[in-house]
């Protein structure tokens, strides 16, 4: 009988070998926790890693590797704060703690380990068990970092009770994001400013998708409702050339779900460089062709992406294809778009097998991307894999410095990622960023069409940094109103004017959409009752009156200094089709997500809705969603 | 005799000494703790999990709460002692967290086929302990692992996991049981 135990032993034993980029990436990971925990305790502004906080790990579900930005790799972009910084004296230190931890390191001297003794005592809650059982406790802190906010949960012990959680930097707004309940009604009396960070996720739409599709009701949590909402293209207008990288705009419709309310729909469209403008384009397809390819929803998903994208080339365009496994080899030579049967059958013979050597693929693509480049044209490797991306001999922040440098000669990089379980994330997402270009994930034929077709020309160059949205409503027109999504992007009103705090970024025609819903002085959908010591309100409502004013700053790419754009809500900003079916969406999400500010309004008026309001959905995205939504409806009965 | 000490020590500063600095903010002792227990979080979390991919997930996860949790630790507790308990908790967080997703998630294996694992001989090895694991319920699993992958003392493993040492040694002998159970299947299918 002990042989079972034996063979169980032995069995357990021979667990696989830590894989380097995971190992890395924890590493790294765990560095940042680390310097963050010493920033607050520094008393660093609390809010200048709000992205850190943000559920970007949700798309990992499905794996997706878009705007992983809580997994940079920061030291290789462009150091603006101060954490950065910090991340630099991180990839100076952690080569060297590879090959020999321990042979520079002094041995913490007394004096330190004594001081740490007296913190601990003083600092420490006094008894053992709270300590032991926070010790034990899920943790919400600086995984909340990491976790993405569909797996957060309320944690069993409260954090922010804790004494030592304040002081030690564990970042309680952070946690209160990552587990955010829906945004609720606020009294304009009270709180008339209402300020977030812009958002051009869609993963937690992929999500959603992805669930309802295998026939299950997706976790309430799992619902993020400004991903959902921005998902999908709006016509907005754009931006002149020359004027500033986005234009606002503003509508104000009835809400569909309350006819004592309005929902504002505040639109933002990045600058969309004119597709005849651009020059030809040199693209170096970097395919992984590793064993860990060969997987219905990788290798042959890649070929039929890399079809596709193949329609939306120019005949001047240059393609060549290099593929890497156990050694990297050209597998087609510069050749020019329009031969497309060449390309096609190149791509046919790319066969998966025998283990991954990336550093040198991405050598020889980069050589063959310099001797296709003529002045003015574009050149452009793209990386396809799986994300088991063997860095060789140099280290991520080498491979991501030599990229770096690829880009100032004007090649640029881009990732792909297909299939879940490898994707290591962090490095493929520091190489998109250092190549100046994206990093996808593509999990379906149609997410393929939608990323390398449909969105092509776009997102290849971010257009402004750190996008933060202030609204101050009037109270004599608005006395109450309610943020719908962006529960994870709420920044504090001061953070607004603050260079120094991080928001979102916005990409070449990328749209970002929020809606309020807000509620006029007097109305019967008033949730609050008036304060009896509140200023008096103001005389009759003027129809004419701005109901708010909406403030947007943002950064040039590279810039530090924030610029502002001022732009009022005026009551007549009559709405479109697109912003009631945008209304659509948001009731889809809260639909799904438990709702309680819809009353009668149920599936049945939300579908309607849509499909009233498909507008020409030349993609079917609308159409997609729609379908979705009578499936949840079924899902529901 | 002195009692088996799980802290790894082998030259240099020992785990405590470094804790203790890390939690004051002495960077390079973190990083040095971290980098020399990475493979030890890998280990366990993969054992615990079955999954290596949701195993290195949750090592990153591990990695990255330290700083905080560093700040509770205190010396009187072995650090690896302490440290695995953090492993076991952050692995029982992360199957409450995918059960509530929906997902399948209460197995352990089911881990994709390392690549390295072609060889048939590898592969029904595998198939073996992902079939002997699954057959065992998490508590059960969670015991094994500490006590046969990571060469816990029941005591240990008692500290560990909270509990007294009757209860791990009860355990143990309830996994004899079912694993002889599933020979005998195995035999008489």
């Amino acid at each position: 009988m002990t042989d079972d135990i034996d063979a169980l032993k032995a069995a357990l034993k021979a667990s696989p070998p830590a894989r380097n980029p995971a190992r890395t990436a924890a590493l790294s990971a765990a560095l940042r926790a680390f310097d963050e925990a010493q920033d607050s305790r520094q008393g660093l502004p609390h809010g200048l890693r709000h992205t850190a906080d943000r559920p970007e790990r949700a798309g990992l579900l499905k794996g997706c590797l878009a705007m992983l930005s809580g997994l940079k790799l920061k030291p290789v972009l462009a150091a603006t704060t101060s954490a950065a910084a910090l991340g630099l004296v991180m990839v100076a230190v952690l080569p060297n703690l590879d090959q020999g931890p321990m042979r520079q390191l002094p041995a913490p001297s007394a004096p330190v380990a004594e001081t740490a003794v007296v913190q601990m005592d003083t600092e420490a809650v006094a008894d053992d068990a709270p300590a032991l059982r926070k010790a034990m406790a899920p943790d919400t802190g600086a995984v909340a970092a990491q976790a993405p906010a569909v797996m957060a949960e309320p944690p069993m012990v409260a954090d922010g009770d804790l004494p030592e959680a304040e002081r030690f930097g564990v970042e309680t707004e952070g946690e209160a994001y990552a587990n955010a309940a829906p945004n609720p009604v606020r009294s304009t009396a009270e709180t008339p400013v209402s300020t977030f960070s812009v958002d051009v996720d869609t993963a937690s739409y992929a999500v959603i998708r992805a669930m309802l599709n295998a026939g299950q009701r997706p976790d309430p949590q799992a619902v993020r409702i400004e991903e959902m909402i921005n998902y999908f293209p709006y016509a907005y207008p754009a931006p002149q050339a020359g004027g500033a990288p986005f234009l606002p705009s503003v509508a104000v419709m009835p809400t569909p779900w309350n006819a004592d309310t309005r929902l504002v729909r505040i639109a933002l469209q990045g600058r969309m460089p004119a597709q005849e403008d651009r020059p030809p384009l040199n693209l170096v397809l970097l395919i992984d062709t590793s064993g860990s390819m060969d997987d219905p929803a990788k290798l042959p998903l890649l070929k039929q992406s890399l079809g596709m994208m193949l329609g939306e080339l120019r005949a001047e365009d240059q393609v060549a294809i290099v593929a890497y496994a156990g050694s990297a080899g050209e597998v087609l030579p510069p050749t020019p778009a329009a031969e497309r049967a060449t390309i096609l059958a190149a791509l046919d013979r790319l066969d998966a097998g025998g283990p991954t050597a990336g550093a040198e693929g991405l050598d020889l693509a980069y050589r063959l991307g310099a001797r296709m480049k003529q002045a003015g044209e574009v050149s452009r490797v793209l990386l396809a894999t799986d994300g088991d991306f063997n860095l060789g001999p140099s280290d991520p922040a080498a491979l991501a410095d030599y990229i770096a440098r690829q880009r100032d000669s004007g090649l640029y990089l881009s990732v792909l990622g297909f299939g879940r379980g490898n994707l290591d994330d962090a490095v493929m997402q520091s190489l998109a960023q250092s190549g100046n270009g994206t990093a996808s994930y593509i999990d379906t034929v149609q997410e393929a069409r939608k990323v390398l077709v449909d969105q092509l020309t776009g997102a290849l160059f971010p257009i402004a940094d750190d996008v933060k949205i202030q609204v101050e409503w009037n109270p004599a027109q608005v006395a109450e109103y309610r943020l719908i999504g962006y529960e994870t992007r709420a920044l504090r009103r001061e953070d607004f004017n603050n260079d120094r705090v991080d928001a979102g970024e916005i990409g070449a025609g990328h749209q970002v959409t929020a809606l309020y819903e807000i509620t006029p002085p007097g109305s019967p959908a008033l949730l609050n009752d008036p304060l009896r010591y509140g200023p008096p309100s103001s005389a009759e409502a003027d129809p004419g009156a701005e109901l708010g004013f909406v403030r947007l700053r943002y950064k040039a790419p590279g810039e530090t200094k924030s610029a502002l754009i001022e732009v009022p809500v005026l009551a007549d900003a009559a709405a479109d089709p697109d912003a009631r079916f945008a209304a659509a969406i948001a009731g889809f999400g809260q639909l799904l997500g438990g709702a309680s500010y819809l009353g009668d309004w149920g599936w049945d008026q939300a579908i309607e809705l849509a499909l009233n309001n498909r507008g020409d959905d030349p993609f079917g995205y609308r159409i997609e969603a729609i379908n979705l939504m009578r499936l949840a409806q079924n899902l529901a009965r | 005799m002195q009692m088996n000490s799980l802290d790894s020590a082998p030259e240099g500063p020992t785990d405590s000494g470094l804790a203790l600095a890390a939690a004051a903010g002495d960077r390079v002792a973190f990083a040095t703790l971290v980098t020399r227990h990475y493979d030890r979080i890998f280990g366990l979390c993969w054992r615990l999990t079955g999954q290596r991919a949701e195993a290195e997930d949750l090592a990153q996860e591990i990695c990255a709460s330290l700083p905080r949790r560093l700040q509770s630790w205190r010396r009187e507790a072995q650090f690896s002692t302490w440290l695995y308990r953090v492993i076991v908790n952050a692995a029982h967080d992360a199957r409450r967290r995918s059960a509530t997703r929906g997902r399948a998630a209460a197995g352990w294996g089911d881990w994709e086929i390392a690549r390295q694992a072609t060889m048939a001989e590898d592969r029904a090895a595998q198939d073996w302990l992902a079939t002997a694991m699954q057959s065992l319920p998490p508590d059960l699993r969670d015991t094994v692992a500490l006590v046969l992958g990571e060469d816990l003392t029941q005591a240990q493993a008692a500290t560990v996991l909270g509990l007294s040492e009757g209860t791990v040694a009860w355990r143990m002998s309830e996994v004899k049981k079912r694993l002889r159970a599933l020979a005998a299947e195995e035999a008489h299918p």
